[in-house]
């Protein structure tokens, strides 16, 4: 079973919650906004990358699970 | 096919230019006598032909167009088939030349992918600047009469993004020509959330020809690798600026010097327009406009503009100006771009001015490998690959600016507001025979 998170750059507003609940995956740049090192979600992570996808204010934050 | 190339003189160059006549569009019935009458050939031959040829998109994503007629092709309720005819690209002039002057030959390529994918209309979209265009497609869209599809053209705002995809698609359907997230792309859910083809005017016109030529006779121009003609944009430092229509693996010496050699010795060429890289001019001379040849210094030709930069100018200063330009033109939409292309272009501004602080080259290229690939469309990524680019070819320009203003005076790159070259010059090229 495997996710990959993806960020809609046109809904995203900055609020930061996903970089907040999920810092291993996301972090903020210098104004502010996401950015995905890497879109592939360990096993262990899921659960909080879920968690972080349901927490965004715009629904920026997607996950595909295959 | 029902005509032979050797019937309508079709032997080398001029291909998608033949019968250009000054000033003003070809006639049906001169279109009809150059290039013959529209053929009658089954969607899925059409389609095999396409794929045989090798044609490629000419709008600058190069992607293999047979492939986007089958995209298409296969799915129910198909949309129209969109002629992209925006060409935002400040310095290219092609797509305008086509339309204005030849547009039964893209009207032909459309209707012909419309019967390919099973589309039962044609728009033709163009920007609010190409005046000629529209009114010269409106005359050829009425002397038509036996097309079994409707077509109709749409005039969009001016605005480098508006050419995107999905922002042509966004704006037929809502009339904001700014880009969408992607997917579902235009092939999937594109005009009035159908399966859309949208095609560059150069690409329909190539393919007006291979319907009627054959997928054999576009090879016999160009490379294995690289078949068919291309029409290029060469403007800058060259004494006849104008639009160009070459085979392609052309040596870009040889095109310099079709356009009439440049006025100065050159310092560097901006290949593919400000969505391309510039090149250094020792480096381009050398090369081949092929696919290959151009990868091997992180260029591609784009769109096909070619803007040749003069020893006097300032090409720190040139690009400072495009950037800013580029940072201005974001749909603003997206943080990264938004922000990111801004705080840029205020940087190269000032190493442009002298400036800058010394860590300000690293923290560009830090916000420019961190803004790629983070807006919802290219515009950012096209914008980063050009500074990083400029500050690589450069980089000299950076030193000497870092210790008091450079003394160049400004080359003026064609920038929204600024005329380029007079378009419609013809010029027979070498043939390179394909291996």
């Amino acid at each position: 079973m495997s996710a990959t998170l993806r960020i809609n750059a046109i809904a995203c507003e900055a609020h930061g919650m996903c970089a907040e609940l999920l810092p291993e995956l996301i972090r903020l740049d210098d104004w502010g906004y996401p950015i995905l090192d890497e879109s592939e979600v360990p096993p262990d992570l899921v659960g909080l990358a879920r968690r972080a996808v349901d927490a965004c204010p715009t629904l920026a934050l997607l996950i595909d699970e295959a | 096919m029902s005509v032979r190339a050797s019937d309508s003189g079709h032997h080398g160059l001029p291909r998608v230019l033949a019968g250009l006549e000054p000033g003003g569009a070809v006639t049906l019935a001169a279109h009809t006598r150059i290039h013959g009458p529209l053929p009658d050939i089954p969607p899925h031959q059409l389609i095999e032909e396409v794929e045989r040829s090798g044609l490629r998109g000419r709008g600058g994503a190069d992607f293999p167009t047979s492939r986007k007629l089958r995209a298409v092709a296969g799915r129910r309720r198909v949309g129209p088939v969109v002629v992209n005819g925006s060409e935002t690209e400040p310095a290219s002039a092609k797509d305008r030349l086509l339309l204005a002057r030849m547009p039964h030959l893209v009207l032909d390529g459309a209707v012909l992918a419309a019967g390919a994918v099973g589309a039962s209309e044609v728009i033709v979209k163009v920007g609010s600047g190409a005046v000629d265009a529209a009114r010269a497609l409106e005359g050829a869209i009425a002397a038509r009469s036996g097309d079994p599809v409707r077509i109709s053209v749409r005039v969009g705002p001016e605005g480098y993004v508006t050419g995107e995809e999905s922002a042509v698609v966004h704006y037929l359907n809502s009339e904001v020509a700014k880009p969408t997230f992607i997917p579902p792309r235009p092939f999937e859910r594109g005009v009035r959330g159908r399966p859309t083809l949208i095609q560059n005017p150069e690409t329909l016109a190539q393919l007006a020809l291979v319907a009627r030529f054959g997928s054999r006779w576009y090879r016999e121009l160009g490379t294995v690798a690289d078949p068919g003609s291309a029409l290029v944009t060469i403007t800058g430092a060259v004494r006849a600026p104008g639009v160009y229509e070459l085979a392609f693996g052309t040596p870009i010496r040889d095109l310099l010097e079709a356009a009439g050699g440049p006025v100065e010795p050159l310092q560097a060429l901006l290949v593919g327009g400000y969505f391309g890289t510039w090149v250094d001019a020792s480096a381009a001379v050398e090369l081949r406009l092929a696919r290959e040849d151009l990868r091997s210094v992180g260029s591609s030709l784009g769109s096909g503009v070619l803007i040749a930069l003069g020893e006097s100018a300032c090409g720190l200063h040139e690009s400072a100006r495009v950037i800013s330009y580029l940072a201005d033109q974001s749909a603003g939409q997206c943080g990264p771009c938004v922000y990111g292309l801004r705080a840029i272009a205020d940087a190269v501004q000032a190493m442009a001015g002298g400036v800058a602080h010394g860590s300000e080259h690293a923290r560009v290229l830090r916000w420019c490998s961190e803004v790629r690939g983070r807006g919802a469309c290219h515009h950012p990524d096209g914008a980063v690959r050009f500074v990083e680019s400029a500050l690589r070819v450069f980089a000299a320009d950076i030193e000497s600016h870092r210790r008091g203003r450079c003394g160049a005076r400004p080359a003026g790159l064609p920038l929204g507001d600024s005329a380029v070259a007079p378009p419609g010059r013809v010029e027979r090229s070498r043939l390179v025979r394909a291996r």
